[in-house]
């Protein structure tokens, strides 16, 4: 088994609130993993830690290591290079005020791709890894505020695999979005993570028990049980586990 | 009972302010036309001035090469103050606290202070004399803390998300700025830079003293020359052309009215293109 | 928290014992046919098995609701499946004793029962013992008890030995006792029966408080 993160004796301070404490924790390559626990348990914020999303935070220090397929992300990496390997998909989706196709072209064309055909091939390829290219192919240059937010957020999905990142981070992608959206999001990352390793937080344990391979639950700043799905929703070990995932939290 | 007594009476009161509202505009409106369109003839837009026939064209054209320089200037610097304070400055950074002073101290200046001080600096000190550019200078220290203060405020209505999902896609600063932020500010700058433009076309005070009150065409920057509104200042303050005067007004409320017309036309491009 | 929720576990768990109840009164109303040749006793264990049928009808209901109402997991979701596995149990060992009541109502026109009948009593006792005890162990989540359950099923085989063997005698000693015989026999096999569906209620029991089933994770 190889895995695609692996994060040793992590702490996280907002200036003297301590976020984060002592994560430990390989994630596997391909395959979902999922991130639970309540509000402020600092699930994340562990995802942002994983493509440095919490540089632009103020105040924010961070001890312990961070490895991406072996290299250290906060050593000599690059973080714009960093960004384009690690892909985040926010909660609520953020086209950006311009066309589809722009939305999705910026990423490469950030990265340097400058070609027509090339770029017409990258938009049409992310938009069908996304599973939205056909609702979207007929209005490729209208704005992408049009569309609805499921489309949106399966944009901005796209937008994030038309960069070719390795890993995919998804910071509760479905709170803002109807169950027949949702869903779609659902069989989506299911078919993605045959080829992209997929972090998602979630406040809907349903959704981790549908989608994830494996489960982290959080509590106050800390990973309290981390394993196969199946297990943790089956057959929690640990007490605070239990009592949160079945409802009968605090 | 008394909920529904009291809601009249605010219903009551909102009308009566908004119909005050329009009353007075429509009555400013209808006395400058009464009185200035019967008098708007051909020779009030002759190439040449002379005494005779007061022609406004000159004091037209100085307008619009006056208010182009000033924005040339100002427009520029404001908003990559903008840029600076909302996207790089730190917070509590002690620069920040600075500029922000100064623009809020400069809105607050009187016009005339301008002048006085772009008499002193650009006309004296610099020794440009009575000159367009000398204008152009002091209206684009006026307009400055407009431009910066309406910049800010747009680039900070941008919402953080539209920043996260550039950054998130390896995007660096510089084009996360240039590429997503300010296309999506330009609706609210362009909004400031109008502001801006109408406090230019409607200045006299400031222009009087810097550019000075010369009626011609303006060939070079350091020619002295009078805008539209200062032209029309001239006119009434010298009592013989009371009538010119108000034609002036007519023409100087048609460019302010094609101003806005046309801002909220290109804010409604840009914007169009930007939201969809 | 989720006060509701647990209310209707509570409802869950009183339905269990009370199903538990009819169809330990089922076994032991039958055994009391057998020993005391009531035709009328058995007559009522077969009418009652309509009870337990309905109970479990009921309580298969309140499982749907809650899965799909509460989408269980954890310790819920295995509370929930495994009263749903336990009742199908629960019903057939009511089944089996309405079937033993049949027979004694053949055996309550025959002049005399032939064999000793202890073994068979004591299998009836030892079943009951066993079905309460699931039904208990299911609702403390008692494992020590769902395993007693599981080791009595040996005392139940070992009864069942000696009552086929007490009737091989009789029939050695008199072809004539055959077909006699041959119900009693018939009547050991529903006991023996009834023991290994008891094992299978403690199996389950078991799951519910370790995740796992017979030794195996079933997740």
């Amino acid at each position: 088994m190889s895995y695609c993160f692996e994060i040793k004796g992590l702490d996280l301070f907002y200036g003297e609130f301590q976020a984060l404490k002592n994560i430990n924790m390989n994630i596997e390559e391909g395959g979902i993993t999922a991130y639970i626990g309540p509000s402020g348990c600092g699930k994340s914020t562990l995802i942002k830690t994983l493509n440095r999303m919490n540089d632009l935070i103020e105040g924010c220090k961070i001890t312990g290591e961070i490895k991406l397929f072996g290299e250290d992300i906060y050593g000599n990496m690059d973080v714009n290079v960093l960004r384009k390997r690690v892909g985040m998909v926010f909660q609520k989706p953020n086209p950006f005020p311009m066309s589809v196709y722009d939305n999705i072209a910026f990423g490469p064309r950030t990265h340097g791709t400058r070609s027509k055909a090339q770029l017409n091939q990258i938009v049409e390829e992310s938009l069908q890894k996304a599973a939205i290219w056909d609702e979207v192919k007929d209005r490729l240059h209208k704005s992408a505020l049009g569309l609805s937010g499921g489309q949106q957020q399966r944009l901005c999905i796209a937008r994030a695999l038309a960069v070719n990142p390795e890993v995919l981070l998804l910071d509760e992608p479905t709170s803002a979005l109807d169950p027949i959206s949702t869903g779609k999001i659902e069989e989506l990352l299911l078919t993605l993570k045959e080829k992209y390793s997929i972090i998602i937080v979630t406040h809907n344990m349903q959704q981790a028990t549908r989608i994830s391979d494996n489960t982290a639950f959080f509590l106050l700043g800390e990973v309290i049980e981390y394993g196969k799905t199946e297990d943790l929703f089956a057959m929690p070990k640990d007490k605070r586990t239990e009592d949160y995932i079945t409802g009968r939290f605090g | 009972m008394r909920n529904k007594r009291s809601e009249g009476a605010m219903a009551a009161i909102t009308w009566i302010g908004a119909i005050l509202t329009i009353g007075i505009l429509l009555y400013i409106i209808g006395f400058i036309l009464i009185k200035g369109l019967p008098h708007l003839k051909p020779s009030l837009f002759a190439l040449e001035y002379n005494s005779e026939n007061v022609s406004m064209l000159p004091a037209i054209i100085t307008t619009i090469i006056m208010t182009i320089i000033a924005l040339i200037i100002a427009v520029p610097l404001g908003v990559c103050a903008a840029i600076y304070l909302v996207e790089y400055a730190k917070r509590g950074n002690k620069a920040v606290t600075l500029i922000r002073m100064t623009t809020e101290t400069l809105s607050g200046i009187p016009s005339i202070v301008y002048g006085l001080f772009g008499l002193l600096f650009f006309v004296t000190y610099l020794g440009w004399g009575y000159s367009v550019l000398a204008g152009a200078f002091t209206m684009s220290i006026m307009i400055l803390p407009l431009i910066i203060r309406s910049s800010e405020e747009a680039l900070r209505a941008v919402p953080d998300s539209f920043r996260e999902g550039s950054f998130g896609l390896g995007a660096g600063k510089l084009r996360t700025v240039a590429k997503i932020v300010l296309p999506t500010a330009t609706p609210g700058i362009l909004s400031g830079i109008i502001l801006a433009v109408g406090r230019i076309v409607g200045e006299t005070a400031a222009l009087i003293y810097t550019a000075g009150t010369v009626a011609q065409i303006p060939v070079s920057p350091m020619q002295s020359a009078r805008t539209l509104a200062v032209h029309m200042y001239a006119l009434s303050s010298e009592g013989l052309h009371t009538n010119e005067a108000y034609a002036t007004a007519v023409v100087l409320l048609i460019v302010v009215i094609l101003i806005n017309l046309a801002s909220t036309k290109l804010a409604g491009r840009f914007g169009g293109k930007a939201q969809g | 928290m989720r006060s509701r929720f647990d209310d209707l576990l509570t409802t869950l768990n009183n339905s269990m014992i009370e199903m538990g109840a009819l169809v330990e009164r089922a076994i032991s109303q039958a055994s009391q046919a057998l020993l005391e040749q009531d035709a009328e006793i058995a007559r009522r264990v077969m009418e009652g098995d309509e009870a337990i049928d309905q109970m479990e009808k009921e309580i298969e209901g309140l499982c749907l609701k809650l899965l799909l109402q509460q989408q269980p997991v954890a310790k819920d979701l295995r509370q929930i499946s495994t009263a749903l596995k336990m009742i199908t149990d629960m019903e057939r060992i009511g089944d089996q004793a309405a079937d033993i009541s049949e027979i004694c109502l053949y055996l309550a026109n025959e002049h005399q029962i032939i064999a000793k009948q202890e073994h068979i009593q004591q299998m009836s006792k030892v079943t009951i013992k066993m079905v309460t005890g699931a039904i208990d162990a299911f609702v403390k989540k008692d494992r020590e008890l769902a395993d007693w359950v599981i080791a009595q099923d040996d005392e139940v085989d070992a009864l069942y030995t000696a009552v086929k063997k007490d009737l091989i005698n009789l029939i050695h000693d008199n072809v004539e006792n055959g077909e006699q015989a041959f119900d009693l026999l018939q009547i050991a096999k529903y006991y023996e029966r009834i023991g290994d569906h008891a094992v299978n209620l403690a199996e389950w029991v078991i799951f519910s408080i370790t995740g796992e089933h017979k030794n195996k994770r079933v997740l």
